[in-house]
């Protein structure tokens, strides 16, 4: 069937801010989606709130609205576009979720809205619990006992009839948000109470365990000709009892025969047709009995998922890009399959190797939270390796993972040995260390079975990672030889690993290797197993007979991609490293793409010239760049993972194009900025360093409180406080010398209340441009990655503006820096201090290349590449007449016991952009963005540090004059009252009830604000933020967040608010203004602030 | 044992004089065969026990094998007929609830070689470029120009019968899943229809799917003559699976022409090849063969695509049979034939047993049955 005519305009949903369960996978398949439908002649109208992604480059769809995705700013976009069709299926769970509201209010069938690939029958019957239970009844499919509870009186009824062990699962939430596992009367009480809490529809399902059973996902395609094809079929290391997001996972299935595989590949298509999903994928969960091999149906997804984006890049078979071209219309067997040509995408790919998944976790950063899985996700990212063999692509995933580790059996820290006599509850709970502790089980001598009794992992698995430790102890008791290095490379080993094994240095082994010929070789992602001829140069290093790379002859240069997302290096390098990409081809360079993280747009086959699935470390990206020989290599746009590369690489002899490592280095070592800093003479905040109590308490002192502290060695802004007094001082150097033992603690003067500043710039080694000055929310002290931001700044004086531009352009002068550069400034009593240099790509490229329209990361790659930025006609910087405001998204609610409270340390995992011609309403929108209700009405509950009170003052009067009541607890109450703002005294939890959090349950309090100092909060302090998270009210801990809140409900009280898409706003832009002459423009400054500008 | 299997060393020499060098998981010896790939994640024990691979040598695509070790049930035919087995890395701790014994076991028990350690893509690649091609397996000499001339002097499978070799001796009958001797000729139990299946190389799967459709299942070899076919008093006849050059079985070919319109004929895989040229067609060999689980079919009449399982190195020549049966399937690869239809007959080049790989087509049994009942 050919594609439909019918329908001319496509509305799609985007997912919105990268948050936990959610992330950069749907820009890969939004992406896919945008390319697909316009390269059929439709025209698509985006909606996404996440300025980092490459869906919401202007160019990717005809009209693209940077918008919260609520179905009221959704409902405008279709008043004002009138598309025939939007398809649901793209966007994850928030892209379902909001064309389902839209269908149930009716609004589509208002403005003759088509849903196509999924309809919204489909959509319930696949989500919604009991009607897929019904459904899977109705084929003879079997399922967990279970029922549906919407109290906990039913909770109680329907688990005496099942029995623990019991599952309790949230209807209608993300990643599992309001599970778990109950094994007890207490433990049922405290989950479902949750539950039912995080539910939309306020509905848990009570469920019998399958808990230890093995677990098995397909992901399944169907066309509107009721083809049905599967695409990959994955298999769980972790049984069930972890979520699959958080599973170690291979593909395809290891333990299952064809019987086995066939029968559930019967049930998943007899699945696909009962629900009716008419086209596109979806991905069906299966446990099966360990010992009877019983098979139940989990859950089916009826759209693109995480897990279709992971088969995607396992197979090579483009999944959401065929899920696009199905809903308007085609059937598998008119669709040509890319990498093959010559066959059609109605077929099963077949793979010849073995793909390994490995999740990325950052408790660190939670400390609060005890490290351990559960069927709710907490895992920030992922990492994928591929390899001939299962022990190699396990090897290879564990050093793509950059937590340190080069091999499995490499030992775990000391702290880790000492707690051995746990080891056996260490691989009872899952947790993200779990694989670690099977090895170091395995190698105490723990027997498999016992293992496999605590873990429940199949034997199969666990065989292979002994016979991988019995290499390495083969390995460390044998004098090397050649042959043994072979076979060591075969199995997956890296030379580091080697190194310790041998007690060589890892370039040693290198340079043995060399000498013995034994380099990897490269072969093909070809979606067939060889059988046909492939032309889509998708590689994966293994060590073997033949080589299939093809180095061309053409001048190329490789982008080297940041590994596995984690807080603080996210979607954003990833969408620089593609614009690179972008660029080169535009250039008619050949690009070369190596990454190992299978969610992103980097690694689709389709963004480069040709992609390296491989781990980002010196030794694998070496080998690519020995093999491929390019012209030169981009290290600044991936974040760190390839800068912390950069010396290894120039040391080889790699040709690094842009700004030096050795500038790099100039600006990351302390000493030696500094020393640029006094040659210029710049400013900067005192600072001083410090190897024990004394010396720290003497610099403290010298400096002057507060200060900023942090142990040295440690990765990116971890145990970073903010220290008042001595007595907090003496404790944090007791707590920084265990982490980073041996190693300085660095100590610099808090700037208190300092207005922080980003700034992102391009050089092209003699014209420095500034791209975007951002004034930060939140004051100096909370990361910057955490912070709110504006662009164009509003406080700050058109002078300073002057200032920033001109020391900007001296630093990037003095480091010589060829491509972008970050600097994040204070003022602070009219003095501008530098804080910290980044010549690299930093997190606010794409927010500022979308607030300006301009696209950093490609002249960047330009400039990099020789071009000038007079030759480019980018001289000036631009100064948008809208209001751009990125905010950020955090994880607490999936960190239970964690404090929402921000600080120097990054904990956001997203962000979100709110545009709109004033700051308030800007700020409105991307609070509504991050998932907030923006109210219009009711309370607002105040509670701030003494140091606080003051500032709050301005901010109450003005909430109370839009009409809001103002609550607050006494101290802050009785401060407002006496300065003229009536507030009402409300009790804190520890003075009785009821007290505030009952009020936050009983939805009397729309917002909360709630400051603190320092890094102790009180139990106190803590319920209130607490309550204010668990339930989703608009909340903010500092006192500029307040200000910024207090003017966002203004004008989301006093104006309309419209959508706007980011080419309207680009067009009504008019041409390029200088900083400095920006009072022409000047926007609505912030009302309730005083006394900013200098 | 060193988890750096070097035990045994095993060498594979291919016609043209490529040399693929690994090491031997299980037997040990020589063995020479045409070399194919099969690009099947899941079904090793079916590819081993079937009947159809007698005279090759089979390389898996997927490189680990061995997973799920070997169980009773999934038996395609009471033994090994490939002639060895080459496998990227054998996997030595089998896990699955049904396992009852390793594959190493299995096929050391048989008597057959099993190579690991080889680049199986690398030979994939040679195979899909040049053709299928000789080889030969050795796991005692090294000498490889003298591997070469044995495999340069050894018969390809152009014009020779395998059949003969893999089918069964004396008729069976099938029984609760298991052959059973035949006994006397016995009459029909009322309601029962009667297929006799002529084993050139039948999977055990075709059998069972058949029996529990309620067929009483009689299984002839493949040289009983139509005469022999029809005193059986059938329903309905197959023509099963089997290996080699379908143009060497004429007394075949004959006993289908004495058969056909006389009564539904089922031909399946070889049995479509032998019904092609039982009206008259020839077949001809393909560069190297259709050996997986992944095959796209286009269904003619209903245009709907079937993912099927396939094993075969030569097809019918559709202008061939041109007029005198008519195509129901085709290959969405490459377009070659995948099924024909004519008076009372239907055969097709995959395998709708499956076993291993999808059952989407299954639904021919079915249809099969209907065309028995129809008749009666």
């Amino acid at each position: 069937m050919p594609k439909r005519t019918d329908i001319k305009k496509i509305l799609l949903i985007g997912s919105g801010p990268i948050i936990i369960s959610q992330a950069c996978e749907f820009d890969y398949s939004g992406t896919q989606a945008c390319k697909a439908l316009r390269e059929e002649g439709y025209e698509v109208i985006l909606i996404n709130s996440n300025p980092a992604t490459i869906m919401t480059d202007p160019e990717m769809a005809d009209r693209t609205y940077v918008e919260p995705i609520t179905p009221e700013a959704v409902e405008k976009i279709i008043a004002s576009e009138r598309p025939d069709a939007l398809l649901p299926t793209l966007g994850g769970q928030t892209g379902l979720n909001t064309a389902v509201a839209l269908a149930e209010s009716g609004v589509l069938a208002r403005y003759g809205v088509e849903m196509i690939g999924a309809s919204l029958p489909v959509i319930h019957k696949a989500e919604d619990r009991e009607k897929f239970r019904h459904a899977m009844e109705r084929i003879g499919l079997a399922m967990p006992k279970s029922g549906f509870a919407r109290n906990m009186n039913e909770v109680v009824n329907i688990a005496e009839e099942i029995g623990f062990p019991i599952i309790i699962r949230a209807a209608f939430t993300l990643g599992g948000t309001g599970s778990g596992v109950a094994y007890n009367r207490e433990e049922l009480n405290e989950i479902a109470k949750a539950g039912l809490e995080a539910s939309m529809i306020s509905e848990v399902m009570v469920e019998q365990s399958v808990l230890g059973w093995k677990e098995y996902e397909l992901e399944v395609m169907r066309d509107r000709a009721d083809n049905v094809v599967i695409i990959c079929s994955i298999e769980n290391f972790d049984a069930m009892g972890v979520h699959t997001g958080e599973s170690i996972t291979v593909a395809p299935a290891q333990t299952l025969t064809d019987r086995e595989y066939q029968k559930m590949r019967n049930a998943a298509i007899a699945i696909m047709r009962e629900i009716g999903v008419e086209t596109g994928g979806s991905n069906v969960q299966f446990a099966v009995h360990p010992k009877t091999g019983e098979m139940i149906v989990v859950e089916m997804n009826p759209r693109v998922s995480r897990s279709s984006a992971l088969a995607s890049k396992a197979t090579g078979f483009p999944i959401a890009k065929i899920a696009a071209k199905l809903a308007v219309g085609y059937t598998l067997d008119e669709i040509p399959n890319d990498i093959t040509r010559e066959t059609m995408a109605s077929f099963e790919p077949a793979i010849d190797y073995v793909v390994t998944k490995i999740p990325r976790w950052t408790f660190e950063k939670f400390p609060e939270t005890e490290d351990y899985l559960t069927t709710s996700m907490k895992s920030v990212g992922e990492t994928m390796a591929i390899g001939r063999t299962f022990k190699e692509s396990l090897q290879k995933a564990v050093r793509s993972l950059e937590i340190g580790r080069f091999g499995l059996g490499q030992a775990l820290p000391e702290e880790e040995q000492a707690r051995n006599q746990l080891l056996q509850s260490k691989l009872i709970q899952p947790n993200s260390l779990r694989l670690f502790y099977i090895a170091e089980a395995l190698k105490n001598g723990i027997a498999i079975d016992d293992v496999h009794d605590w873990t429940k992992i199949d034997p199969w698995f666990l065989h292979q990672i002994r016979e991988i430790l019995e290499a390495e102890e083969e390995l460390a008791g044998a004098q090397p030889s050649a042959e043994l290095l072979r076979d060591a490379k075969k199995m997956g080993f890296s030379d580091r690993a080697l190194g310790e094994l041998w007690n060589k240095t890892e370039s040693e082994i290198r340079d043995w290797r060399k000498r013995e010929n034994i380099a990897p070789v490269y072969k093909l992602v070809d979606t067939c197993a060889a059988e046909f001829e492939a032309y889509t140069p998708y590689y994966y290093s293994t060590y073997e007979q033949e080589n299939e790379i093809r180095p061309s002859a053409k001048k190329k240069i490789a982008i080297i991609g940041g590994g596995p997302n984690r807080i603080g290096q996210g979607i954003e390098f990833d969408y620089c490293c593609v614009h690179a990409s972008f660029a080169l081809s535009e250039e008619g360079i050949e690009s070369i793409m190596i990454n190992s993280n299978p969610e992103t747009v980097s690694t689709d086959y389709d963004t480069s010239d040709k992609l390296f699935f491989e781990p980002v470390t010196l030794e694998d990206v070496l080998h690519i760049l020995e093999a491929e020989k390019p012209d030169g290599v981009i290290v600044q746009f991936g974040g760190q993972t390839p800068l912390n590369l950069a010396r290894g690489l120039e040391e080889a002899g790699v040709p690094i194009i842009g700004t030096s490592p050795a500038a790099i280095d100039r600006a990351e070592n302390r000493d030696r900025f500094q020393e640029i800093v006094k040659k210029l003479n710049l400013k900067q905040p005192d600072n001083d360093t410090a190897m024990n109590v004394e010396e720290a308490l003497a610099a403290a002192g010298r400096i002057g409180y507060p200060v900023l502290v942090r142990p040295s060695y440690v990765l990116g802004g971890r145990s970073m406080e903010i220290v008042y007094d001595p007595e907090t001082l003496r404790s944090f150097m007791a707590r920084a010398l265990l982490v980073s033992p041996g190693h300085p603690v660095l100590i610099d003067r808090f700037l208190e209340d300092a207005v922080e500043v980003d700034v992102d710039a391009i050089s092209d080694g003699r014209t420095t441009v500034v791209a975007g000055i951002m004034e930060h929310i939140e004051e100096a002290g909370i990361h910057s990655g955490d912070s709110a931001c504006i662009l164009p700044p509003v406080t700050i004086a058109p002078s300073m503006m002057e200032r920033i531009d001109a020391q900007t352009k001296m630093l990037a002068a003095e480091l010589g820096v060829v491509g972008l550069m970050n600097i994040q400034y204070a003022i602070k009593d009219k003095e501008l201090y530098v804080l910290e240099v980044n010549p690299r790509a930093s997190r606010t490229v794409p927010f500022v290349s979308k607030a300006v329209g301009v696209p950093l990361a490609k002249i960047a790659t330009r400039v990099m590449l020789g071009k000038t930025l007079q030759d480019l006609g980018f001289t000036k910087t631009i100064v948008p007449k809208h209001v751009s405001v990125k905010e950020a998204v955090f994880p607490f609610n999936r960190f239970p016991g964690a404090d929402i409270i921000l600080g120097p340390e990054m904990k956001s995992t997203g962000e979100v952009m709110g545009i709109d011609r004033s700051f308030g309403m800007a700020f409105a929108k991307s609070q509504m963005a991050a998932g907030f209700q923006m109210p219009s009405s009711g309370s607002v509950f105040i509670s701030v540090h003494d140091r606080h009170k003051e500032g709050i003052a301005d901010v109450a009067a003005s909430l109370a004059k839009l009409g809001f009541k103002i609550l607050a607890t006494s101290g802050t109450a009785a401060y407002l009252n006496g300065r003229g703002t009536a507030a009402a005294t409300v009790r804190k939890v520890s003075e009785g009830r009821p007290h505030v959090v009952d009020l936050i349950k009983n939805g009397d309090i729309q917002m909360v604000i709630n400051t603190s100092v320092g890094r102790k909060s009180t139990q106190d302090a803590y319920s209130i933020r607490h309550g204010a998270l668990s339930y989703n009210i608009l909340y903010t801990t500092t006192l500029a967040g307040a200000r910024a809140l207090a003017e966002a409900a203004k004008a989301w009280i006093e104006e309309d608010w419209g959508v706007c898409p980011l080419q309207e706003y680009y067009k009504k832009q008019n041409g390029a203004v200088i900083p400095g002459e920006r009072s022409a423009t000047r926007l609505v400054p912030f009302s309730v602030k005083p006394g900013r500008d200098d | 044992m060193s988890p750096f299997k070097k035990n045994r060393r095993a060498l594979l020499v291919l016609e043209d004089g490529s040399v693929f060098e690994g090491s031997a998981f299980a037997g040990a010896g020589e063995a020479l065969g045409e070399v194919v790939f099969n690009t099947g994640m899941t079904g090793y024990q079916e590819i081993v026990t079937d009947p159809s691979y007698k005279g090759q040598i089979v390389a898996m695509t997927y490189p680990l094998i061995g997973n799920t070790g070997v169980n009773d049930e999934d038996m395609e035919s009471a033994g090994l007929h490939l002639e060895g087995f080459l496998v990227r890395e054998y996997q030595s701790h089998p896990s699955n609830w049904r396992m009852t014994k390793s594959l190493r076991a299995y096929l050391e028990d048989a008597g057959k070689i099993g190579m690991e350690g080889l680049d199986t893509r690398a030979l994939t690649r040679r195979l899909r470029r040049s053709g299928s091609m000789k080889g030969i397996l050795s796991t005692v000499s090294r000498d490889i120009p003298s591997l070469l001339e044995k495999v340069q002097n050894a018969p390809g499978l152009v014009g020779r019968d395998l059949v003969r070799e893999v089918s069964c001796t004396k008729p069976y009958r099938w029984n609760q899943g298991a052959p059973e001797a035949f006994g006397p000729p016995v009459g029909k139990s009322p309601g029962k229809l009667r297929v006799v299946v002529l084993d050139c190389g039948v999977k055990y799967n075709i059998l069972r799917i058949l029996e529990s459709h309620g067929c009483e299942v009689m299984v002839l070899p493949a040289e009983a003559t139509g005469r022999q076919v029809l005193s059986c008093d059938p329903d309905g006849i197959l023509f099963s699976n089997g290996p080699g050059d379908p143009a060497a079985l004429p007394y075949l070919v004959e006993t289908a022409r004495g058969v056909l319109g006389k009564m539904p004929v089922f031909g399946i895989c070889l049995g479509h090849q032998i019904l092609g040229q039982a009206v008259g067609g020839r077949t001809q060999k393909l560069k190297f063969g259709h050996h997986g689980i992944n095959q796209p079919v286009k269904n003619l009449k209903t245009g709907r695509v079937e993912i099927t399982s396939q094993n075969h190195g030569f097809v019918v020549a559709p202008e061939s049979v041109g007029g005198k049966a008519s195509p129901t399937f085709t290959n969405l690869n490459d377009a070659t034939s995948e099924g024909m239809q004519m008076e009372g007959a239907m055969s097709v080049q995959y395998h709708p047993e499956a076993a291993p790989g999808p059952r989407d087509t299954e639904y021919l049994f079915s249809r099969f049955v209907a065309m028995m009942k129809k008749r009666r």
